[in-house]
């Protein structure tokens, strides 16, 4: 016999006049997994904080096993029985586990008899639930998979009894993402009651008995997963049919553009964190570089693209070095050459948030005809080109006067890669093309990408997303604690295999 | 918790003309209950600054000679501002620009006039600029903050031109710290010359044509910062150095030139001071124009066209302020430095007290009449 543990009626939640949810009306019944899904921007993440606290709807009734409840704040949500983990962990990284869990809830002012008490307790959470963790470990010596458990198990003391995850795989391995699944069925098993939000289609299907669909705000649909396939979310979603296999032609693969010998990356830090890479680009070539976040990605990107000092090693572009004792080439020059760069973080490198749109579409190319003429910037010229690309990358609202922090992130993403494209570089580095951006930006942006390759650019991908390395690439090499761990040629891997070689195991 | 909003449907004239009325609006009432508290009539004191500042001729001279000064430091902090630079040493640097501005002058007097005023604009421009630069520099190349080391530099400025004022440039024949004065022929004409050859006697004021030139200026400023490739440079480093980078633009070059062109620009209201009213140098004769140029700054959102109302706001309370003090016992001019201080505290400070609430209702009713 299911019953219903957390029912919402009629939620309405706006900020000034923009609508996030709308009479939304959801119900989770006890003992399930139950999937949100939607785009970005679809209003998942608002829905979670009204339901934990952090917001308080303008209008609607939240229900806990039948009883309506108010909730003012994280802790009125805690006391029914609802945790959270969050995309980003709170958790005090030179804290202990154990310290982490208490925090809050330390019952008295001098430690004692309670923690003790504490620790018993979740000694047995962990054997209940195989969490696996040391409680008194500190929080930064943790991987990030370990992390979440804490927040899990933190929820788990706290008394919750229906979990709320958001985006709980975005920064995990495969294998992580295993662990977690195992740790979720198990909560399920013992009675205890998950909502998921993701926008990955695989996640729900691997995991929930239910699911519901969001869309600008609404909720679109509720369905059983099991009657429904990825195709069927994914139309639900953006509202349109979308493709999910990108249609990729046989290219003739060119000489070599792009060569790095023995490159070595210092971190700000001074840690080196690339070690003695090798990489080797033809035209007309997409190599996938795939890795968990923090294994050195970020540095090489930057280090090829000019922004980063290069500690030994040489670059090479079209057979020309362009990097020598003195460290690279700044990345005016390297445009000029062309390399161009879509930068892993858009808003901290890729854009300036506060310019608008049209200033942003010049970016790095401002001081080049026809946009500038003797440093006199031509704003007529701009306009016009900038409404062109606006129009021919769709990116919503095609308005250059708008300032680049009003777009979405698709369409944000949408403004660099117009910027960087337009130039038809001869190598183009790319870092997290679609972190961060709906299913049809996605198709978009991979599109264009398949795009570039075929007309003979050289093309190095960055990517924690492996689903999208193992889509668009030629050729794989995996990255793990700044080595270049393994290639591979996309069509004789797996991602199993790949997941391993992130891991740093095989 | 307060209900975000969506800054794009934000007209324009809200933001920019509603908030910063409402917020003089209460700093003006709240300088008013200071006044009475003082023991007078705070209406009668308004009456007091609207007369003494618009009510006759050589008042309004008055207040217009003090909106020049503040539209000069004005433009100088803003210019820093949008390299995020927080340049508060315009004070020290409109100083030495004074000098820069008596040694050519005193050097190029062999020169037709007009020649020696546009090389004295030239130098009051890099004096200025030259004192900004050290300052400048340290923060590019090492990190210091700018906020600390031009500071510091006022004080070095002002050490050092009294040292000059006494032992070095002092006009030897008299005993207090200022220098010779210049030949009459080299002063910029003054708001009263220029009445009389309309005829029109008047009093003495200090108003002269450096008003048209800090009209000037505050073009250039404009067309710097949103017409060239400079000005476009300086701000993608202000709003986001990592993004200047990445685009190639240098960080360091900008903070350079933002700088210098700030402390330039503080350098010029020596033009007013010195070819202008006083003709010679005189110690300590920056007198804190510097300091509230940056609340002019402030309050005109950095930008030329909020500057000049903000300067001649500024105007008003230093003109009709000495008109008050003067009248009304239990005023000091201490008074006046509290009422700007408050001007200040509720346009920068406290900016952002009433606009979420301004900007939300006026949203709000323009989505009715839309719906309607």
């Amino acid at each position: 016999m299911v019953s219903p543990i957390l029912e919402l009626k009629d939620i309405n939640k706006s900020f000034g006049h923009v609508q996030a949810n709308k009479d939304i009306n959801l119900i989770v019944n006890q003992g399930t997994i139950h999937g949100i899904i939607g785009e970005n921007g679809a209003g998942k993440s608002t829905l979670m904080s009204i339901v934990y606290g952090l917001y308080q709807a303008d209008s609607g009734i939240i229900s806990v096993n039948g009883k309506e409840i108010k909730l003012k704040s994280p802790r009125d949500s805690i006391e029914n029985g609802i945790g959270m983990v969050h995309q980003h962990f709170m958790l005090v990284e030179n804290f202990t586990v154990l310290e982490n869990i208490v925090l809050g809830f330390e019952g008295e002012i001098i430690f004692g008899k309670n923690l003790e008490k504490a620790k018993t307790d979740l000694k047995n959470l962990c054997d209940t639930y195989n969490l696996n963790v040391d409680l008194d470990s500190i929080i930064s010596d943790l991987s990030v998979g370990f992390r979440q458990r804490v927040e899990i198990l933190k929820s788990l003391y706290r008394g919750a009894e229906v979990f709320i995850l958001d985006e709980p795989t975005g920064v995990l391995t495969p294998q992580e993402v295993d662990e977690l699944f195992k740790i979720l069925r198990s909560l399920k098993e013992e009675g205890k009651t998950i909502v998921l939000i993701t926008h990955k289609l695989n996640e729900i299907m691997d995991l929930t008995s239910a699911v519901s669909v969001m869309r600008q705000g609404k909720i679109v649909g509720h369905t059983a997963t099991e009657s429904t396939d990825r195709e069927k979310l994914a139309e639900m979603m953006v509202g349109r049919s979308v493709l999910l296999r990108i249609n990729k032609s046989k290219v003739e693969k060119g000489d070599v553009v792009f060569k790095v010998e023995n490159l070595t990356v210092k971190d700000d830090l001074s840690v080196i964190r690339v070690k003695d890479v090798n990489l080797e680009i033809h035209a007309g070539e997409i190599l996938g570089l795939a890795g968990v976040t923090g294994n050195g990605q970020t540095e090489l990107l930057e280090a090829l693209s000019g922004i980063r000092e290069v500690e030994s090693g040489e670059i090479y572009l079209n057979g020309e070095k362009i990097s020598d004792s003195s460290g690279l080439l700044n990345p005016r020059e390297l445009k000029d050459k062309g390399l161009a760069h879509v930068p892993e973080d858009r808003q901290r490198m890729g854009l300036v948030t506060d310019f608008k749109a049209y200033e942003n579409l010049i970016f790095g190319y401002h001081d080049q005809e026809p946009y500038s003429k003797s440093s006199i910037m031509k704003d007529n010229q701009i306009l016009d080109y900038s409404k062109k690309v606006m129009e021919e990358y769709d990116v919503r609202p095609r308005s250059p006067h708008l300032i680049t922090s009003n777009f979405s992130g698709g369409n944000q993403q949408k403004l660099i890669l117009s910027r960087e494209l337009n130039e038809n570089p001869k190598v183009l580095l790319v870092g997290q093309p679609t972190r961060g951006v709906d299913i049809g930006a996605i198709e978009f942006i991979h599109q264009r990408l398949i795009d570039m390759r075929d007309k003979g650019a050289a093309i190095l991908l960055v990517s924690v997303e492996l689903e999208e390395v193992l889509s668009l690439s030629d050729r794989i090499v995996v990255m793990f604690d700044g080595n270049i761990v393994g290639e591979r040629v996309n069509k004789d891997v797996t991602d199993r295999e790949l997941g391993l070689l992130m891991a740093g195991v095989a | 918790m307060s209900t975000a909003v969506d800054k794009s449907k934000v007209p324009w004239w809200v933001s920019n003309l509603i908030v910063p009325l409402v917020n003089l609006t209460l700093a003006l009432l709240v300088s008013a209950l200071f006044i009475f508290i003082a023991g007078e009539n705070p209406y009668q004191a308004i009456k007091l600054i609207i007369y003494g500042s618009f009510g006759y001729l050589e008042g309004f001279a008055y207040t217009l000679y003090y909106t020049t000064n503040f539209i000069f430091t004005g433009l100088a902090f803003a210019v820093a501002f949008h390299c995020r630079l927080f340049n508060i040493g315009g004070e020290g640097q409109a100083y030495i620009g004074g000098l820069g501005v008596f040694l050519v002058a005193i050097n190029v007097s062999f020169l037709p006039v007009p020649i020696i005023w546009l090389l004295s604009i030239a130098g009051a421009f890099i004096f200025g600029a030259a004192w900004a630069f050290i300052p400048a520099y340290l923060q590019a190349k090492r990190g210091s903050h700018v906020v600390i080391t031009t500071i510091m530099f006022n004080f070095i400025a002002s050490s050092l031109m009294v040292y000059l004022l006494v032992d070095v440039i002092r006009d030897m024949k008299q005993m207090g710290p200022h220098t010779v004065a210049l030949p009459k022929e080299m002063w910029l004409p003054s708001f009263k010359d220029f009445a009389a050859l309309f005829g029109i006697k008047i009093r003495y004021s200090p108003l002269n044509l450096s008003f048209l030139l800090a009209i000037v200026a505050s073009f250039f400023v404009w067309f710097l910062v949103w017409k060239t490739k400079w000005g476009y440079e300086m701000r993608a480093v202000g709003h986001n150095t990592q993004a200047a980078i990445y685009a190639g633009i240098s960080p360091y070059k900008n903070i350079i030139i933002a700088m210098l062109i700030s402390g330039g620009l503080a350098g010029l209201l020596s033009i007013n001071e010195i070819l202008g009213v006083h003709h010679k140098i005189v110690s300590g004769f920056p007198a804190g124009y510097g300091f509230t140029g940056i609340a002019v700054a402030l309050m005109g959102r950095n930008h030329p066209i909020g500057i000049f109302p903000a300067a001649f706001l500024f105007g008003i309370l230093y003109q009709g302020g000495s008109e008050v003090t003067f009248d009304m016992p239990n005023i000091t001019r201490y008074m006046f430095v509290a009422v700007q201080g408050v001007i200040i505290l509720f346009s920068g400070a406290l900016e952002n007290l009433f606009r979420p609430q301004i900007e939300s209702f006026f949203v709000n009713r323009l989505n009715k009449e839309v719906e309607a």
